[in-house]
């Protein structure tokens, strides 16, 4: 007696090992960043930076302090015209407009591009007046129509709930969390297009940052946001794309899963392990 | 040769946790590899005693397997680790997993061995011992590769499963061939089946660990396809003539 054996091809197996791909997709740009300059005097603090910021959704800036992530920030809203001896060239090109031209009309670009800062900034005042305040430099509205808009705002802003029945009382009497949430409120009251967010959680307790971060995830389905922050686990948590800066320069930019995960530059991969920074 | 060299972490302790993570499982894997090499050495040399240490010594495997996994646990939420720091976590946990299931193929070989002592040696073991060797050798790389952050070495860990597969095919139809000129060989060549079976399996969580250190340095997976040569699964045998 003996054996024949009969084979077929060997049918693939599928693979054990670990996926490190994202199946994050980035929106079409809203703001195309190329080729751009900025100097302070003649120290050239950004160099050449050329990428996109996508469509409603969030883009995160992330490097060590001095790498250029706050000034580029400014860059977005033309801050730095407020001071002499800054300048910048290159392009920031929204819906057809270059942010950095010299002809920029700064009114028409800072009610498309609103700011939110690291400390809550509200205004001396009421916390209506301090929505309706900003809302009036650009638009005429009606009693009814301004209680309508500020109702709106604040409570997109998530905080309507907590300050409906002292609309009349000072923003200063709010907790530090809620007067974050009214300046992000002041911010979209005017309906801008993109809100930057300047380290925006930094002076609040981690219940507050939660409530900002999950307020952000919310605000990204009609906004395009860009953020600056410190804590990487925040850029994390928050950020369809990261762009992680360093002296002055873009080192690399990509989904925040594949940053965090699987970043290509090893300059990226040192700071966002905590090998320097 | 290592991809590359990362610097030193400027919390220095987080540095002593990630070796202490790469000593154990430098550790459990050496574990593993000696358990491969003495339930073979037990089943060649027909020593009982041996193939007891072996089937005894399993705990130890799976003791360090749950320190390394409550280990990476702890790790993951206190360092909230990101990037090659990870991946390396994460490669720690999922080969500690492969390795104890080595562990456990070879304690079920030594169980075997146990028996077949007691039973009449049928065919030649030179089989088994080659294909123990290269399994064990490609641990060995594997493991080294795992502590010297080295995904060439891990991929070509990765491809050399192969010749592992093919000395399996060897033996699962000589056993065969046994079993079908006399059935008095069925119990005995079964056990060995099992044993040859379980070497093989010991190759393919090999090629797992491979394929999670390539992972972690690189940040980037191999291709879907391995090169197998394993086509047991799909052995049909037949009387001659019919």
């Amino acid at each position: 007696m003996s054996t024949t054996t009969d084979t077929q091809a060997a049918a693939t197996q599928g693979f054990g090992g670990v996926q490190a791909r994202s199946e994050a997709v980035l929106n079409a740009p809203r703001i195309a960043i190329r080729n751009l300059d900025f100097f302070y005097g003649d120290n050239r603090a950004l160099k050449a930076i050329d990428f996109d910021i996508p469509d409603r959704q969030v883009t995160g800036m992330i490097g060590p302090s001095g790498c250029g992530k706050s000034t580029l920030l400014r860059v977005l809203n033309r801050m730095y015209s407020l001071y002499p001896g800054q300048r910048a060239t290159g392009e920031a090109m929204l819906d057809g407009m270059n942010i950095v031209a010299p002809d920029c009309d700064l009114n028409a670009l800072r009610a498309k591009v609103g700011m939110v800062f690291q400390k809550p900034t509200p205004f001396p005042m009421t916390i209506y007046e301090n929505i309706a305040f900003g809302v009036r430099l650009h638009e005429k509205l009606s009693k009814a129509q301004m209680d309508e808009r500020v109702e709106w705002a604040l409570t997109r802003a998530a905080i309507w709930e907590e300050v409906k029945d002292r609309l009349d009382t000072s923003a200063l009497g709010l907790s530090g969390g809620q007067q974050q949430r009214l300046c992000i409120a002041r911010t979209i009251a005017v309906r801008p297009e993109v809100i930057l967010f300047d380290e925006p959680t930094s002076a609040l307790d981690p219940i507050s940052t939660l409530k900002i971060e999950e307020l952000i995830d919310e605000l990204k389905r009609d906004f395009t946001i860009v953020i600056v922050t410190h804590n990487m686990q925040q850029a994390a948590r928050c950020a369809d794309q990261v762009a992680f800066f360093y002296l002055g320069e873009l080192i690399e930019v990509a989904p925040a899963a594949q940053m965090f995960t699987a970043p290509k530059h090893a300059k990226t991969q040192e700071y966002i392990t905590g090998r320097f920074g | 040769m290592p991809t590359e060299t990362l610097p030193e972490h400027i919390v220095k302790s987080y540095d002593e946790d990630l070796r202490h993570l790469r000593d154990m499982t430098a550790r459990m894997g050496g574990l593993a590899e000696r358990q491969v090499a003495d339930a073979t050495r037990a089943l060649v040399r027909r020593d009982t005693e041996l193939a007891t240490e072996v089937v005894q010594r399993d705990a130890q495997i799976d003791a360090l397997e749950r320190e390394i996994e409550s280990f990476c646990v702890r790790l993951i939420a206190l360092r909230q680790p990101m990037a090659q720091d990870l991946r390396v976590i994460i490669a720690a946990m999922k080969a500690s997993n492969d390795l104890e299931r080595i562990g456990d193929y070879a304690r079920n070989a030594a169980k075997r061995a146990i028996v077949l002592a007691s039973l009449p040696a049928i065919g030649s073991l030179a089989g088994f011992e080659r294909m123990a060797q290269l399994v064990q050798e490609n641990l060995k790389a594997a493991m080294d590769a795992f502590v010297t952050d080295d995904a060439e070495a891990a991929r070509a860990v990765w491809e050399a499963d192969e010749p592992v597969d093919a000395i399996y095919n060897g033996i699962f139809r000589e056993l065969l061939t046994f079993m079908m000129e006399d059935p008095r060989n069925i119990t005995a060549a079964t056990h060995m089946l099992f044993i040859a079976k379980n070497l093989e399996r010991i190759g393919d969580h090999t090629t797992n660990i491979a394929e999670r250190i390539y992972y972690a340095v690189r940040g980037d997976t191999l291709p879907e396809e391995r090169p197998k040569a394993d086509q047991s699964a799909y052995a049909v045998v037949r009387p001659a003539g019919e």
